[in-house]
């Protein structure tokens, strides 16, 4: 088979695409970049996913653990200290089990005129389980995230704003919000960094993978494995890794730049590439 | 374990409960809480020692040094660590098994990579065919122990040259004017000193190690989630203590665990961070010395 043969019978082949066999036997370097490549379409539609939809709940939890309210606060606290205080994989494992306690033949909800049948079984499949686990992860984090930039809004702005006449909604939507944002957005760009690398637990907890249809992880190691060679498949993972945590470096810049437009250069936060993970 | 518990087909409620929660199998998952705790306790020093040379490496004076220290972090950060830890233990134990190969049998002349098969002379198996199951087991957990050094050394490289050039520059100046050697200075004053500066640092590595041990269930070690989905599954009347399926219940009691370790590591922590603050030129050593 040539490059292009492979390429046009594996590059999709993770989402159910193209070749229904993985290659077994005789692996050359186009099979490892291809197949591994094509599994990055779960990684990316995972990380994509959950950070878009964690965003806005972490905004919410953020807000709530604010809030003088103790119904808010609390649950609030307790949904961060949960998240954050135990392993992803742990998590994993746990909501996979809970999914596939649901029962098999959905639930009935009687409304009283109509009867409807709320199905379950998708939700123990990966794409919907493990996003669901990785959105709740995610929000967890970026919720601290949020809550501890919301502490540090500078009183100056708000009494600003207060002055010319904002408030409720509006003064949150125009001042409270970006400044925010603004001051939590370099640790944010670590979790969307982090929350990546975490995608590539999914198919190594509890989810299988439906018909070998794996993240870019699982063709690694199931290449490494056949091949007993982890010195090909590993690399060349470990490339693609590196090449798209550079991207999302460069396009949360690019929003890190639009938010402290209206700052003096020499006061710009500048992100900083940190090494921890935090799951 | 119990006298009463000789007959679990007559047993009922808490007894039931009882002996079910004593058998030989729950006793080896209480014993994989400590080999897990055990793993974090042999992995910190490895991984601070691995640290200390990164942190070394990145400020050497020779390049090529630098390169690797500084190279070492950033490869590690750009990967997922997961990656590593599928990698590191199978590179290693290749790269160990060829290394004995070319020593003890010089004069084989089969290639050891046949194919998809990696083939080296008997002699030189990592353990050997031959040995115990609980050298495998070691083994096994050696390897673990080192990939977990591997990335955790990396994180504790950054943590450690940040806390060294932390150290107040007027601290060292004043050891010079002391009459100290370089040497000197390192060990009895930046060494000293820098552990308030990277205590926040370690803090944040610990709780990290913690949240990652889970992993050691895809090493293929028999640890608290190998026996939380062994023991938790679902057992026919066929088995002594027929039930359900209750792996649920068993990750949520695994969830605890790993809240409940959190925990506790961030309130020592956070109280071994105040007594090392003491008489610190930091904010927080200040604010103890008003008081």
């Amino acid at each position: 088979m040539t490059c292009v043969e492979t390429f046009q019978a594996y590059a999709l082949r993770s989402i159910g695409l193209g070749e229904r066999l993985l290659p077994r036997s005789d692996f050359t370097f186009c099979d490892h970049v291809v197949l591994i490549g094509s599994g990055l379409i779960w990684n990316l539609y995972f990380a994509i996913c959950a950070l878009a939809l964690g965003f806005f709940f972490a905004t919410g939890i953020a807000l709530a653990r604010n809030s003088a309210n103790l119904l808010l606060r609390k649950p609030a606290e307790w949904f961060t200290f949960v998240f954050r205080g135990s392993p992803l994989f742990i998590q994993f494992f746990l909501f996979y089990e809970a999914f596939t306690l649901l029962p098999r033949a959905g639930i009935d909800l009687n409304l009283g005129i109509v009867e409807i049948n709320i199905a379950t079984s998708w939700i123990t499949r990966a794409w919907a389980g493990a996003l669901v686990v990785l959105f709740l992860n995610t929000s967890a984090y970026s919720g601290e995230i949020f809550y501890g930039a919301l502490r540090s809004v500078p009183k100056g702005d708000l009494e600003a704003a207060d002055a010319y006449g904002f408030s409720g909604w509006r003064k949150f939507r125009r001042i409270t919000w970006p400044t925010m944002l603004r001051l939590a957005w370099p640790a944010y760009t670590n979790e969307a960094i982090f929350l990546f690398h975490a995608t590539t637990l999914v198919f190594f907890s509890s989810f299988p993978a439906w018909q070998q249809k794996g993240d870019a992880l699982y063709y690694a190691s199931y290449l490494a494995d056949k091949t007993f060679n982890p010195f090909i498949a590993y690399p060349v993972l470990a490339v693609y890794f590196m090449a798209l945590t550079l991207m999302i470096i460069w396009i949360f810049g690019r929003v890190n730049r639009r938010l402290n437009s209206h700052l003096p250069s020499n006061t710009r936060a500048r992100i900083r590439p940190r090494l921890f993970p935090m799951r | 374990m119990f006298e009463f518990c000789a007959d679990p087909k007559s047993l009922e409620g808490a007894r039931w409960m009882v002996c079910y929660l004593t058998t030989g199998k729950h006793l080896l998952f209480y014993q994989s809480f400590l080999l897990v705790i055990g793993l974090m306790l042999v992995t910190v020093p490895c991984a601070l020692a691995m640290g200390f040379l990164g942190a070394l490496g990145a400020r050497s004076s020779i390049a090529p040094l630098r390169w690797l220290g500084k190279g070492y972090a950033a490869l590690v950060r750009g990967v997922p660590d997961i990656a590593f830890f599928l990698f590191v233990p199978l590179a290693l134990d290749q790269g160990l098994e060829w290394l004995r190969h070319q020593v003890k049998c010089p004069d084989w002349d089969a290639p050891v990579r046949q194919g998809n098969d990696f083939v080296v002379c008997s002699a030189a198996k990592l353990p050997l065919s031959s040995s115990p199951q609980w050298v495998h087991e070691t083994y096994g957990i050696i390897l673990a122990v080192a990939a977990f050094a591997f990335v955790f050394g990396a994180f504790a490289s950054h943590v450690l040259s940040g806390a060294m050039n932390a150290v107040p520059r007027a601290q060292l100046e004043t050891a010079e004017a002391y009459g100290m050697t370089p040497r000197q200075t390192t060990w009895r004053i930046l060494v000293p000193q820098m552990w308030i500066y990277a205590l926040p640092g370690l803090s944040n590595l610990w709780m990290v190690l913690i949240k990652a041990t889970p992993l050691l269930f895809i090493l293929g070690i028999e640890d608290i989630v190998y026996w939380g989905r062994e023991l938790g599954g679902m057992k026919t009347s066929a088995y002594d203590y027929p039930h359900g399926d209750w792996r649920l219940w068993y990750f949520l009691a695994l969830l605890v665990f790993y809240l409940m370790l959190t925990r506790v590591s961030e309130i020592v922590l956070s109280r071994l961070t105040r007594r090392l603050s003491h008489g610190q030129a930091t904010m927080a050593g200040e604010e103890m010395r008003r008081a």
